[in-house]
């Protein structure tokens, strides 16, 4: 059953006025295929009392872009809650590299009391990163504000440059205050900004000797869907400079402005330091999808065809040759368990996108879709940015203007070429998740706790995917929920072998007979059966 | 695994913390308030801090946990969030229809100086609800202090005094403190037991357990009812189960109504169980059952039939104070050497009665003659140094131990909370005697599993 407006009126009544005027505005009913994609609002304010899954930017900038970098120390500056919470939550796995430095398992912060916020912290901030690099000995260090130290005006840029001349170590200030913006969205543009900064191109490297050098953007190796995506693009032989940042390193990511091309998996929390990458350096950035087997193929096709050489090309297609007949197979069995089910895609900024295509490769139809914190361009295309209006949340976020260096700026493919190449890939392009949606499907942003619970009511999806705070809410109806921000704790789900995984998750999802003991034997039955006197039984 | 923590103990000053063993006060205020019922818990501050507590909740309960939010912006955290708060309240009345909203402060409102009770008198509260509130500043304290905090809120905002002269109803008002909703049954099962009528708050069973239905309750049935908090001041006295998580509640209910109370141990281990019910038999002049006399019984049976499993042992125990406390003399109980006791949570910085976490277990380390560390406002990388200049046999404490445990190699109870890698431990009590059967099971498991693991073939034992 689709949603007709009808409907959805009847749904969203139960919403004081503000509420309903507001809600209605980040839900689109999908029209028949159209040029355009339908306007939704996106990225804007949460109103206050509404269960919502976002995050902050805190959670966006440390937790999600800065957190996975493994040779940084991460220092949280704030009260202990916010760095317990980002102390191995998000599983960006990490192995370390050959200077054998890898700090993701551990927890650092100033665990700041009231004396602090009266007093001011930063004497104890600058006191732990001594301890730090005492300690720890790490490449660099980021400091990420909470709440409490953009109001009590904790200068902690100061607190970095100081540190920096005592140890001649970057450490870098994020100032990603939980408030700031709407959602963890925010927390992405810091991040972004900082890295770009001060971090890419801050090395004497001037170019990369390996051929085929491409960096691997808004990749956070969840699950270890990086170290997938970097055994495919081996095998084939690309060079993987950086990785931003799952298993991603300080060190390689100085020197990501050597590399030909830049692939972005994750748009919603990267695009900007792809674009600058561009500006600054001249390096196209293309929008790949490792969730999927297409989308997969897509993209290694793209990113040969960018290089052009003919060799890459056939080794692109022996890959995915070999790769397809050594796990199609596997797949149609899973797709037998799903076949003909639907599903809700309800994730973070991209993966709601993202994982419409691998449903769709086991046979489960994706009928309404959303993102927690994105923007309009993530779901009308990139096209709409320049008329998407900055509102007092979003101004709030300074953008950083880059430039072209005038030393290392290199035009990378012949404009011409990258003109052909756009018209059949995403080079600086997305499109958005709108446009893949089918006719009568439903896209809602920012969903909530009462949309979910009523949005399943009606549409009575096979299996909702979204994150840990509804996931038993929705199993409470008899309903399976798989993680997509967590993976359920499995994983990896990217390119091929992800593709299996996935396969094998949601079909055991469908298959465990545990839901068939939902209902007790005695409710469907009698509790005496009545019996005819006198009759032979 | 952790290779960075030196054996040689390193003086640190910064009072930064490296791999805290405590979070903040607002997770405990939000798990406090789910033990009321028909109650949705709301977080006065960003999104953030709702979302990061609401997944910790969920990951250790693997339930539904609800609780909005105020989202706060940049504007809010300058102008105040006061009008946060009250479209907060009637957003919620309006969509979620609960009975009753807890709030709870944040760093983020408290350091702005947010005047909660004023924004509560000018919303707009539907007739038959209610909205209270606790301040839980993340900057003092811990969960256990939020958890405190809002318990005590309870007392502050509805607990009264109806009996005219004095007069008291015979019964028991139970604080269970921060323990898990099969701890909390296990309390008042014992308490039912005793043929003894008790009002316990909060009350989390029934709620953060709820069973598979096929349908979702967003306000299930468990929880401690407001005509029954408010009842509370009725009570012949009070038992505080931890001082950390309830002893200040308790002290509110003597000041407001007049009402004695009983400070003990959360009754994890034999001797800690005894003295909840001893406190029991006095009050009420009621006799032991047989039923919990024969409990006990076994509990001793099986102490002294697996004993060689465990004595002189050493173990390292860290985790919240109240249930380490417990837990520690659980230890000693059996034989064991607590060398490493450890919370993160500060041990007198806040409250009467507050004082001397270290204080405690020292004494109690003391008169078993045993010699050990012991640290309140403590963390892990602490922890793993001393267990690398004094290695352990056994490590006792919340998830967050793993990594030490597999850094040593050292066998692993997972205890308190949060628990985020095992599931079941909510619905499996610790306390009383049953419980620490339990404990047992589980701490003669991680040796003997070792034993088994590291034995020569030729030494490889059938019967243990």
């Amino acid at each position: 059953m689709a949603i007709t407006e009808e409907k959805l009126g009847e749904v969203l009544g139960v919403y004081p006025e503000k509420v309903l005027v507001n809600r209605r505005r980040h839900i689109v009913l999908k029209e028949p295929d159209t040029e355009t994609a339908q306007q939704i609002e996106a990225n804007t304010r949460t109103l206050p009392g509404i269960i919502t899954n976002r995050g902050c930017a805190f959670a966006g900038c440390k937790g999600v872009v800065v957190g996975p970098i493994k040779d940084m120390v991460h220092i949280v500056h704030g009260p202990v809650g916010c760095a317990f919470y980002t102390w191995g939550t998000r599983r960006n796995k990490a192995k370390a590299g050959d200077d054998g430095k890898n700090y993701v398992n551990y927890c650092f912060t100033t665990d700041m009391q009231e004396s602090d916020v009266v007093f001011g912290g930063e004497k104890k901030l600058a006191k732990l990163i001594d301890e730090a690099v005492a300690i720890f000995h790490p490449n660099a260090i980021s400091i990420a504000a909470t709440c409490p130290v953009g109001l009590i005006g904790d200068d902690i840029g100061a607190v970095a440059r100081a540190a920096e001349e005592r140890h001649g170590i970057q450490v870098l200030a994020f100032q990603c205050e939980g408030y700031k913006g709407v959602s963890q969205s925010a927390g992405h543009h810091i991040a972004n900004n900082m890295l770009m900064d001060k971090v890419i191109g801050n090395s004497d490297v001037e170019k990369c000797d390996e051929p085929y050098a491409i960096n691997l953007l808004g990749e956070y190796n969840i699950g270890g869907d990086g170290w997938e995506i970097a055994r495919i693009l081996k095998d084939i032989g690309y060079h993987v400079v950086c990785v931003m940042t799952g298993d991603g390193s300080y060190e390689d990511m100085r020197l990501a402005h050597t590399a030909d091309l830049n692939l972005v998996q994750c748009h919603r929390s990267i695009n900007y330091i792809a674009e600058m990458l561009e500006i600054k350096y001249g390096t196209p950035w293309l929008k790949v999808n490792f969730i999927g087997i297409k989308s997969t193929c897509d993209s290694l096709r793209a990113m040969a065809a960018y290089f052009g050489n003919k060799d890459l090309m056939q080794k692109t297609e022996e890959i995915i040759a070999r790769e397809l007949a050594r796990i199609q197979p596997v797949i149609d069995q899973y797709r037998k368990v799903c076949e003909g089910k639907t599903a809700f895609c309800f994730v973070g900024g991209s993966r709601g996108h993202h994982y419409q295509g691998l449903f769709s490769e086991i046979g489960i139809e994706t009928v309404l879709a959303g993102y927690e914190f994105a923007h309009r361009d993530d779901y009308e295309g990139r096209l709409v940015i320049p008329t998407i209006k900055k509102d007092a949340d979003s101004k709030n976020i300074p953008d950083l203007h880059v430039e072209a260096d005038p030393k290392r700026f290199r035009i990378k493919i012949a404009p011409e070429r990258l003109a052909k190449l756009k018209e059949k890939f995403p080079f600086n392009e997305y499109k958005g998740l709108i446009v893949d949606m089918k006719e009568g499907t439903i896209v809602v942003d920012d969903l909530n706790h009462f949309e979910t619970e009523e949005f399943i009511k009606i549409l009575h999806p096979d299996i909702v995917s979204s994150g840990i705070k509804d996931k038993y809410v929705i199993q409470k109806m008899g309903i399976p929920s798989k993680q997509l921000h967590s993976y359920d704790y499995s994983g990896p789900y990217a390119g091929f072998n992800g593709a299996v995984i996935f396969a094998r998750d949601i079909s055991m999802s469908f298959a465990t007979p545990t839901w068939n003991y939902i209902v007790p034997p005695w409710k469907d039955q009698p509790l005496l059966n009545a019996t005819i006197n006198g009759g032979d039984q | 695994m952790l290779e960075y923590a030196p054996k040689e103990m390193i003086k640190r000053d910064s009072g930064g913390m490296i791999n805290p063993a405590k979070t903040c006060q607002p997770v405990g205020a939000m798990y406090a308030a789910l033990g009321i019922h028909s109650c949705l818990p709301h977080s006065h501050g960003s999104q953030g801090c709702c979302s990061f507590h609401r997944m910790h909740l969920t990951r250790h309960f693997r339930d539904p946990i609800m609780a909005s939010t105020s989202s706060f912006t940049e504007g809010a955290s300058v102008f105040g969030g006061g009008a946060n708060l009250k479209t907060s309240i009637k957003n919620v009345f309006a969509i979620y229809n609960p009975d009753v909203i807890a709030i709870h402060t944040t760093c983020l409102s408290e350091t702005i100086g947010d005047d909660i009770p004023t924004a509560i008198r000018q919303s707009e509260i539907p007739e038959g609800k209610v909205v209270f509130h606790a301040n839980t500043p993340s900057y003092q304290g811990s969960h256990i202090t939020g958890f405190s905090n809002m318990t005590n809120a309870m007392v502050t905002y509805f607990s009264e005094t109806k009996l005219a002269d004095g007069k008291k109803e015979n019964f028991a008002n139970i604080i269970p403190g921060f323990v898990n909703p099969a701890d909390m049954r296990e309390i008042k099962r014992l308490t039912e037991e005793m043929g003894i009528k008790y009002i316990m708050f909060p009350d989390t069973s029934g709620v953060v357990d709820s069973p598979m239905t096929g349908k979702f309750e967003m306000y299930p049935s468990g929880g401690t009812m407001i005509p029954e908090l408010k009842k509370t001041g009725d009570a012949k006295f009070t038992i505080s189960l931890g001082r950390f998580a309830s002893q200040m509640a308790a002290e509110s209910l003597e000041k407001k109504c007049k009402i004695p109370f009983v400070s003990l141990k959360e009754p994890i281990g034999i001797k800690a169980t005894d003295e909840f019910l001893m406190a029991l038999r006095g009050a009420f002049a009621t006799e032991i059952p047989e039923s919990l006399e024969c409990e006990r019984g076994q509990l001793v049976d099986v102490m002294t039939d697996t004993h060689f499993h465990f004595h002189g042992k050493k173990v390292a125990i860290f985790g919240d104070p109240d249930v380490v406390t417990a837990m520690t003399e659980f230890c000693l109980s059996l034989g064991m050497l607590p060398v490493h006791v450890l919370t993160g949570t500060p041990g007198g910085a806040l409250g009467s009665g507050l004082g001397g976490f270290e204080q405690e277990v020292k004494a109690m380390l003391d008169e078993a003659g045993v010699c050990g560390n012991v640290k309140a406002a403590g963390d892990l990388f602490t922890l793993h140094q001393w267990i690398k200049n004094e290695p352990v046999d056994l490590l006792i404490g919340n998830t967050y131990g793993k990594y030490i445990a597999r850094a040593e190699d050292i066998p692993f109870v997972r205890f308190g909370f949060p628990i985020l890698d095992r599931a079941i431990h909510p619905y499996m009590p610790v306390t009383g005697y049953r419980g620490a059967l339990r404990l047992i099971e589980q701490i003669s498991d991680a040796l003997l599993d070792r034993c088994d693991r590291d034995a020569a073939d030729e030494d490889f034992e059938l019967v243990m």
